[in-house]
Order: structure tokens, then sequence, then C-alpha cells
């Protein structure tokens, strides 16, 4: 576990040219569990938020990011545990997708005026910021699957947010857009000092842009600085070998692995492979 | 022209002007087959009503409101699909109503109720259409936008701070109004049609949801035109005669080549 630790030091310490303020989070959740029907989504989840840093939420398909995110915004109520969210804060949020039905007639510019108070030139502005300028007057059917993630992430940006929460930014985006995008959202990071929470699927995509990596399997598994989590055991049982090739072994502990359910299966010993 | 038609061309008129908006909603968040439960467990609040000595209008909208609740309260529990549940409980509050008209004391004209029956409007019946067209129509301008918003996307909405839940149960609420006093006009068992079609005929024309709507509106007004007109003209029935007056705006503006409109697919 030593060179592991020591690795993730020397990734906080570059993490920090970042102006953050720990005293005061901006989003706290505390033992969060949510649970739907008898079923539990997520375990105990405990995370702090703060200003201007990216926070990406990582996991296999059924690892409860998106009952997460969903439980942030007030969709879902947790089944107990708290979430502390600083008064006041303004979140934007980008879903998954988005069911429009085609009978609805609903330009793109129309689509971005629903947000409360946006005025013309702040739709105008934040098309040009995501670069979706030349869609304003097409229909939102008519539009490609990026140029619709850009607008669905320029709605959010029109309610001026303190914290972005991002659902799979980048899907339906081809590889070249997909990097251009997660370049986007640091730049608007950057731009507004607002926190972003983003779920992804693929930490190598996010890996560059990201200044912390929560590897969720229902509970977190592990998280840190993105090269300490990629070095985390806990990452590779979760995503197997072939997502995760082409990295070292090396000696480590852990204390559970997940079954076929993702069930937490505790060991009795630590078991310690290399 | 006689007082009869007069007030027959007005009430209809006033049922188009809301149909039309509601029924854009109705085909935005598709809704069809809702519309149509509700509208048959209007007769079951119609018999109700009689039975009770209470003002039909408002038997209609309370048992419209109360089957659209336990929709609700069903479709969360999740024990079979939207689609088998509106099924049952379209046909089965209907034969419901049919049995309670059946054990009143009192005689019912149950074809007015069941296919509408415009030409015998009373001047009492016009008024209480106005009062629920007054009633849709302010409700509709003042919470237009956050309908609008949980059309596009509940989430997002829900997101961006609009109390979802409630906006659902007025929009619920309307359409059970415009049941209440749409089904003088074109009977329970039509009113879906005039809700629908005007709104799907003004979708090929339009790009954007007010324009939508009004144009909805417009189709509505025409429809009732060449359905009174018909039913003299040819001593049609008028309910029936307005649904198919809508059909064939539909079918023509659908058969009209359109230049210069973008044609979603």
């Amino acid at each position: 576990m030593r060179p592991l630790k020591f690795l993730a030091c020397v990734s906080v310490a570059r993490a920090k040219s970042r102006p953050m303020n720990t005293i005061d989070p901006i989003l706290r959740l505390e033992k969060l569990c949510v649970t739907i029907g008898r079923k539990s989504i997520i375990e105990n989840i405990n995370l702090n938020l703060e200003r201007g840093e990216i926070v990406s939420l990582i996991g296999p398909n059924g690892a409860g990011k998106t009952t997460l995110v969903r439980t942030i915004l007030g969709l879902l109520k947790p089944s107990s545990g708290r979430i502390k969210k600083r008064s006041g804060l303004r979140i934007g949020y980008m879903p998954q997708r988005l069911h429009l039905e085609k009978t609805i007639p609903l330009t793109v510019q129309r689509f971005l005026k629903m947000t409360k108070h946006s005025s013309n030139d702040d739709i105008t502005n934040v098309l040009q910021k995501v670069g979706a300028e030349h869609t304003s007057q097409r229909p939102m059917q008519g539009v490609s699957g990026g140029e619709l993630q850009r607008i669905l992430l320029a709605r959010a940006l029109l309610r001026k947010p303190q914290l972005l929460v991002l659902d799979e930014p980048a899907q339906g985006v081809d590889i070249s857009g997909q990097a251009e995008l997660y370049r986007l959202i640091s730049d608007l990071r950057d731009e507004l000092n607002c926190a972003v929470l983003m779920v992804s699927h693929d930490l190598h995509l996010v890996m560059s842009s990201t200044d912390r990596v929560i590897c969720m399997n229902r509970h977190i598994c592990c998280s840190g600085h993105p090269e300490h989590v990629s070095n985390d055991p806990a990452y590779h049982e979760l995503f197997g070998l072939e997502a995760t090739e082409g990295l070292a072994l090396y000696a480590h502990h852990h204390d559970h692995h997940h079954d076929q359910d993702g069930n937490v299966v505790h060991l009795k010993e630590p078991c310690s492979h290399g | 022209m006689a007082d009869f038609l007069w007030r027959a061309l007005l009430a209809g008129i006033g049922v188009a002007l809301v149909a039309g908006p509601l029924g854009s909603f109705v085909v935005w968040r598709r809704m069809s087959y809702f519309g149509d439960t509700l509208a048959h467990s209007a007769l079951l609040g119609i018999a109700l009503g009689i039975a009770l000595d209470a003002n039909l209008n408002l038997a209609v909208i309370i048992s419209c409101a109360l089957l659209a609740c336990l929709l609700v309260a069903l479709q969360q529990r999740k024990i079979i699909s939207t689609d088998t549940l509106l099924g049952i409980l379209a046909h089965s509050s209907l034969s419901l109503g049919l049995i309670a008209v059946s054990l009143l004391e009192v005689r019912v004209d149950l074809l007015g109720y069941l296919f509408g029956d415009l030409l015998t409007v009373t001047g009492q019946e016009l008024l209480w259409i106005y009062i629920g067209v007054g009633i849709i129509l302010s409700m509709l301008l003042v919470f237009w936008r956050p309908l609008l918003a949980i059309t596009v996307d509940e989430d997002l909405a829900q997101a961006e701070g609009y109390p979802v839940l409630w906006i659902r149960l007025l929009l619920m609420l309307l359409i059970a109004i415009v049941i209440a006093v749409a089904m003088k006009i074109v009977g329970v068992l039509l009113i879906t049609a005039l809700m629908v079609i005007p709104a799907a005929t003004a979708r090929r024309l339009t790009n954007s949801p007010e324009s939508m709507a009004a144009l909805s509106s417009l189709v509505g007004c025409g429809a009732v035109l060449i359905g009174l007109f018909s039913s003299l003209q040819w001593d049609t029935p008028t309910g029936p005669s307005i649904v198919v007056g809508a059909t064939s705006l539909f079918l023509l503006v659908y058969a009209l080549p359109l230049k210069g409109q973008r044609e979603i697919k």
C-alpha cells in the first residue's frame, strides 16, 4: 500500500494548484443510501464537493452512478443519510439523454428559452461557448447526437451554475468529439469556477480533465486522483483486465471483491497478490 | 339563423378554442388513450350526478379528477403496464357508467351523452361551457411555461425547480374540465378526437409550440363549422360530423405538398 499512498500524495500536491476551499464544500453527502423497492441501489456514500474541482464518477453499468446523481438533484429521495447543499446552490443538470416527442415543434432556441430568466443574448452566448450556435434555428429533433449533447450542456450553463452535474456528457459523441467535449468542460470550469460532477464509463477518457475520480459499484470502491485510481486494485477488479490492460501489477491489499451481481464479498483474510 | 344554431355555434367554438391547446399537450405527451379513459369515466359521473341531483358539470369534473388520481396511484405501483391499465380502466368505467345510467329512475338520453347533442344546447349550458373555457384559458396562460417544461422533459424541469407533480395534476384537471364542457358537443366517446385531430393537423404547419396550440384551436373551430353545416344540410348527427370534419381537414393538410417547410421524419 505504501507506494500507492506516496503516489496519491504526489497527485494531491499537483491538484492543489487549483483554487480550493477545503473547509467549506458546496455539497456534502453523508452516509447516503438509496433503496428502490427492496433493492439497494447505492450504499453509504460519503462525498465532499469543492468549488472549482472536477469530479468524475466511474463504474460499470448498474453501479448506481445515475441514481447517485439523480439523488443529488432531488429527483430521488435518499432512504437514509444526508445531502447538505450550500444554501442557494445553483445546479446545472445535463441529463444522460432527452426523449423528445417528434410531435413537439421546438427549435433549439426555444428549447433553451425554457430555462427560467434566459434572454436571447444569454442563449446566443452559451451556444457560442459550447460551439453549437449554428443549430439555434433548427428543430430539436433534427440535430445530431453530438450537437444535442452540446445543446444540453448549453441549457445547464444557462442556469449560471455553481455546480454542473453531467450524466455521461460524451454519450453518442465520436472519439475526437469526446476529447473536445471534455476539454470544453474543463475550460468552462476554469471560466465559471464551478464544481463539476460527471458520470462516465471510461476512466481513460476523463483522465486528463478530471481532478478526482470516484470509482463506485453501489458503494465507493476507491477514489482519488485519476493516476491513483487507475493503479488501485479495486478499479481493476471492477472493470476487468481488458479495460485496464497495460497497467503494471504491483503489491496491494484489498478486503473485498464483487460477485456477479456486484455484491460485496468480504474476504476473511485480506489477499495479497502481485 | 335560428337561436339554437347560434348557441350550437358558440358552444362548439368555445370548446374548440380550449381543445386545441390541451389537445396539443395530449399529442406531445402521448396521452390520447389517457384522455379516452378519463372521458369514458365521465358517464359514471353523469349517472352519479343525476342520482344525487347535483350539477352535472361538477359531477363529471370530479369523477374525471378522481379517476386521474386513481390512475396516477396505480401507475406508480407498476403492477401492470400503463397501456394495459388504461385499457382496463377505460372500458370498465364506461361499462359501470352504462349500468349506472340504466339503473336510474329518470330517463336519460344516452346517445346524447355518448355522441353529443350540440343542437340542443341551452343558454344555461352555454354559460357553463364558457365558464369552463375561461378557467382553462386563464390557467393555460398563467402556467404555460411550466406545462411546456414538464412536457419536454420532466427530470430537467424538476432539476430546474418546477413542481412537476403539481403541474402534471393541473394538466389532468384541465383535461377533466375540457371533457366536462365538451361532452355536450361531441359526447364522451368522441371527445379525444376533438383534442387530438386538430392538434395533429396543426403540427404539420407550425414550428413552435405556441403556434401549434393556436392553430389547433382554429382547426377545431373549422371542424365545428364543417360539422354543423353538414349536420344541417344532410341531417347527419352533429358530434360525429364535427369529428369527420376534423379528420377531413387533417387529411387535406397532410395531402398538400408543403413548400419551404422542414419535414420532420
